[in-house]
């Protein structure tokens, strides 16, 4: 079974602005999905209501044909959001930080399976360091950690590549292609080029309506 | 590390096996994480316990330190002090956590929030109510408070305060997104807080007159009882609506 989450006529007002209106989106498994638009546009507000946490807009969401609001755990367990926060304890070590997700996502508890992850993102050596010793971008990447921890088929991304450097953005490239290419879905916001071998879709936000464009 | 086919599966939690495990093991981390997250900073444990400290010592001085008039007003004084002790804690309960990102992936957890939400709540009492109740004797001895009702001072400040760490993670929710929201915190959760202290301070005076103190200690109990019922659907809808806006 493939993963759909769909959204019928989605419409979202702040401030007596209409960020979109009469937006028709379908997220499949295989496919990129890149939000774009200017600072303001509503493009975090569009990720978090995708992802559940925002009631605040009108239009329907559904989760494999099913409306979000009644199969809300069935979709919350197959999804993976990293917001703008990065979500990481600064007082924790990046290991205490991933067992925590670990245990939230139901993951189990093996050390072995955090070690690994943080191997992935480049953060051996600094497991046992309190993540507010770490620089931003290995905050950054603590977070990113749990894509290769926690195993969910659709990830949600808010800005993934902010203070990640070079070789960092080509890893993370490489795992969401890997990702998709394995059936999962990505949706995302990033102001930086995306250079990934596989089908992306994008949605233009700006000027009240959304455009999707393939 | 598994295949990439399997990572990307659907999964239907309803279907996968030991979905009570899973919630006991993420109850089970959220606690622990919290509890070390306040062993690393045990500023915010001790700041309600030097706080109850600091007023019980400065009554005496101000008032009279005549034990007879001490030992009437004992019972209140305790029972304000670390009512006002436990409030001060409360507005950092759930702030940091919406500050640095934690807070949302709480609210994203395929668990009850609720569930999840009371996890912390405990770890509220356990680090705040339990060592003020379990201090409360010794602060006791400094108001002359007469033998025999320092046991009953420390069961009920314990039950009580265990209500109150329940009813104010309603309002500490209900504020996390209000920066300096602690003087509303206190006028949300005060008035609600008035049961408890009638019948917390009670049981203290029962115990000091010689009367039967367990009904006191009972409507505690039922106290806790109903807010344990109730207030964890308050606590997730109020992170619901805080996190909203």
């Amino acid at each position: 079974m493939s993963l759909c989450l769909e959204a019928r006529k989605l419409a979202c007002e702040r401030d007596d602005r209409w960020l979109f209106r009469d937006l028709e989106l379908v997220i499949r498994g295989g496919e990129v999905l890149r939000v774009e638009g200017p600072n303001g546009s509503g493009k975090t507000t569009l990720l978090k209501i995708l992802s559940g946490q925002l009631t605040d807009y009108r239009g329907e969401l559904f989760w494999q044909e099913e409306p979000l609001h009644k199969a809300r755990r069935d979709f919350l367990a197959n999804l993976l959001y990293l917001g703008h926060a990065p979500g990481v304890k600064a007082a924790l070590t990046p290991l205490e930080n991933l067992a925590w997700y670990q245990a939230l996502a139901g993951a189990g508890s093996a050390e072995a399976d955090r070690m690994s992850a943080l191997e992935a993102v480049g953060l051996a050596g600094f497991e046992d360091l309190p993540a507010g010793q770490l620089s931003a971008g290995q905050q950054r990447r603590v977070a990113l950690a749990r894509l290769e921890l926690t195993p969910r088929p659709l990830w949600i991304l808010d800005e993934p590549f902010t203070a990640i450097d070079r070789e960092g953005v080509a890893d993370l490239e490489a795992r969401l292609a890997a990702h998709v290419q394995a059936g999962g879905s990505v949706v995302l916001t990033t102001h930086q080029a995306l250079h990934v071998p596989v089908p992306m879709r994008r949605i233009r936000l700006g000027e009240g309506h959304g455009h999707v464009a393939s | 590390m598994s295949r990439p086919e399997a990572r990307s599966a659907i999964v239907s939690p309803d279907r996968a096996r030991g979905v009570d495990a899973s919630l006991t093991s993420a109850l089970y981390a959220t606690m622990r994480r919290d509890l070390i997250l306040l062993l690393r900073r045990p500023g915010a444990v001790l700041n309600p316990l030097a706080f109850f400290a600091l007023v019980i010592t400065l009554f005496p001085i101000g008032i009279s330190p005549d034990p007879e008039l001490l030992a009437i007003i004992a019972p209140g004084l305790l029972w304000v002090a670390a009512l006002l002790a436990a409030l001060l804690s409360l507005d950092g309960l759930f702030r940091e956590d919406a500050e640095d990102g934690a807070l949302e992936q709480l609210l994203l957890a395929p668990h009850p929030l609720p569930a999840l939400a009371l996890a912390k709540v405990a770890v509220h009492w356990l680090t705040t109510g339990l060592p003020l109740a379990l201090m409360a004797p010794v602060l006791g001895v400094m108001l002359s408070l007469p033998l025999g009702s320092y046991g009953v001072l420390a069961l009920s400040l314990a039950l009580g305060s265990a209500t109150l760490s329940v009813i104010g993670a309603i309002g500490a929710a209900l504020t996390v997104g209000v920066s300096r929201g602690g003087v509303l915190l206190s006028l949300l959760v005060l008035p609600l807080y008035v049961p408890v202290l009638i019948f917390g301070a009670g049981a203290v005076q029962a115990a000091i007159a010689g009367s039967g103190v367990a009904a006191h200690l009972a409507l505690l109990g039922a106290l806790l009882a109903a807010a344990l019922v109730f207030a964890p659907w308050a606590i997730a809808a109020s992170l619901r609506i805080s996190l909203n806006g």
